[in-house]
């Protein structure tokens, strides 16, 4: 098995009676990046929280580099890396000493070698001295990536890391976790950006009132639920579609200056050459044309709907 | 055994210390000084002897443990609050370490802070008056049981708070007040027999007075009885320390 953390069952309930997660499963596979997309409330920082040891399950087994999170947490900890969503950091410590502070309480010996190499790819050599409450934002995020890397993690949680992050830093820590997966880190981030997820990602998984909805490599995923659509701008507007060609999958703009053609990505013969026939043999002249592959956005934002409206059907079904 | 988390837990917090230098170490012993001052040299002075010590003398071990409880309850509650307050417990919390590593390193930290403090006043005091210590190594034991017990509670404290006003009611409110009834300025000898059994409920006399025995060989209360309540308090601390990790009371959810 090429699992590096295997989630069996995973429930948790909180003291207010909110149920963040519910008898989920997930195995991450070693050496991947994996991406957990939902919405908030999903119960995305629960399942990380408890992974790391910071929120306990309700029910379940989490098992990290095969050792099981609880009997031996130990092990199980030593291999991973967190960088939590908030911004959480002291405030009159050196960057250096945060760092080495980091290393240590997750019982290695000293290495200033390996800290120096990571402030250097991070960008933070120059403020190792600089106390942390005088960095900026950004700087501060960093700070908390290089804690996380100062045990050599083989698992790195990333929560929300480019979450009000600027343009450059964002490219930066994409570098960045491009660069810990060619040495074989395993990597999970959450993200709000779909783009994040589309641009870095192995997998992809969507988890919604604590249930993982879909788990899929992300090209898979594009593939399978990825819609294409053709855009046909009209020289002159049209009232309606014309009978002739009522049996396509075709809808015109409101001000019937567009036709939308919707087709399927995976089908060999996509359609566009009969329609585009069809069109000049209806006499309807045509200025430009675009296709656009429907986003991974799209996709989630569709899943996200559908497990909604499950929810409710099946709600209304048990009353 | 995860040392080298103990050891950056320790240093951590000890770098704390000598960050704040001034405020850690120099205000203890300048307000110790001023007692010593007002109550050692200028009151002293007209004061009779308390069991044969003079009174600058008697009053230096109560001095020290008004300090040492004081400094030891808060460096440790403010040491696990902060991290509670700023979220960077996350970071102790998601580490291989064990509850046991975790506390060694921050009752540790605190009570070495507040045993370097003890002994600071101890040679402060040394200026204002001579004295003479009959039971050095009792002496150093009082100073460290009662450090570490302080500051295991200490530990408690920052656990239970919520609110920087919480971190400082229990130091405010009650101990301070049960060491200054505890004998910190007088014998309990003194007081009338009602008091002297009403005395007998608050801990911290017998902390004063095992302490003081250490000093001069005299006490208040019997020198076993001292060490036996010292003790039984900082197994009960330990006991309530053990219940919040098994709980993850105020740490995790």
């Amino acid at each position: 098995m090429d699992s590096v953390i295997s989630v069996r069952n995973l429930s948790k309930t909180y003291d207010s009676g909110f149920q963040a997660l519910k008898q989920l499963d997930l195995d991450i596979r070693k050496g991947e990046i994996f991406a957990l997309l939902g919405p908030n409330g999903a119960g995305k920082t629960t399942l990380i929280s408890i992974i790391c040891g910071i929120v306990r399950p309700t029910a379940g087994t989490v098992l990290a580099s095969g050792f099981d999170i609880q009997q031996h947490y130990r092990a199980a900890r030593g291999k991973i890396g967190l960088v939590p969503q908030e911004l959480t950091t002291d405030a009159f410590e050196t960057v250096w000493a945060t760092v080495t502070f980091s290393r240590g309480l997750f019982g290695k010996p000293r290495n200033p070698a390996h800290i120096e190499r990571i402030l250097k790819d991070l960008s933070l050599w120059d403020k190792r001295n600089d106390k942390i409450m005088a960095l900026s934002g950004g700087m501060k995020r960093r700070v908390m990536i290089a804690k996380a890397l100062s045990h050599e993690p083989e698992i790195l949680f990333l929560d929300e890391p480019t979450a009000g992050v600027d343009v450059e830093l964002r490219r930066d820590m994409w570098q960045l976790v491009e660069q810990l997966r060619e040495r074989g880190v395993t990597i999970i981030l959450t993200t709000h950006y779909i783009q994040e997820a589309e641009e870095l990602a192995d997998r992809i998984g969507v988890i919604n009132h604590g249930k993982l909805v879909l788990v899929d490599e992300k090209d898979a995923l594009m593939q399978k639920l990825g819609k294409r659509e053709l855009h046909v701008q009209l020289a002159t507007p049209l009232t309606r579609i014309p009978e002739a060609l009522s049996a396509l999958p075709l809808t015109l703009s409101e001000d019937g200056l567009e036709i939308t053609f919707t087709f399927d990505a995976r089908d060999e013969q996509s359609g566009i050459a009969p329609l585009l026939r069809q069109l000049e043999d209806n006499g309807i002249e045509f200025r430009d044309l675009r296709t656009r592959e429907s986003s991974l956005e799209d996709i989630f934002v569709h899943l996200v709907h559908e497990s909604r409206n499950a929810e409710t059907t099946a709600g209304r079904e048990s009353a | 055994m995860n040392i080298h988390a103990i050891r950056a837990i320790y240093l951590f917090e000890m770098a704390r210390t000598w960050r704040t230098l001034l405020q850690s170490i120099a205000s203890p012993v300048i307000s110790t000084s001023l007692y010593f001052v007002v109550f050692g040299s200028a009151i002293g002075s007209r004061m009779v002897e308390i069991d044969g010590i003079s009174y600058g003398a008697f009053i230096i071990p109560g001095l020290i443990m008004l300090m040492l409880l004081n400094e030891s309850i808060s460096n440790a509650s403010f040491g696990i609050y902060m991290p509670r307050f700023s979220g960077t417990i996350y970071e102790v919390l998601s580490a291989p370490v064990s509850y046991v590593e975790i506390v060694t390193g921050y009752v540790g930290a605190a009570a070495s802070k507040s045993i370097i403090l003890g002994l600071l006043i101890l040679a402060t005091a040394r200026l204002f008056v001579d004295f003479h210590i009959a039971h050095p190594v009792w002496m150093v034991t009082f100073l460290v049981l009662t450090a570490v017990t302080f500051s295991l509670f200490g530990f408690i404290i920052g656990v239970w708070a919520d609110g920087f006003e919480k971190l400082q009611i229990i130091p405010m409110m009650i101990v301070t007040p049960l060491t200054f009834l505890g004998g910190t300025f007088y014998s309990v000898n003194m007081l009338p027999p009602v008091w002297q059994t009403i005395t007998l409920f608050n801990p911290v006399v017998y902390l004063i007075s095992g302490f003081r025995w250490s000093f001069y060989g005299v006490a208040d209360v019997n020198v076993g009885i001292s060490l036996g309540m010292t003790v039984l308090f900082m197994v009960l601390c330990v006991g309530v320390i053990h219940w919040i990790f098994k709980t993850g009371y105020r740490l995790k959810n």
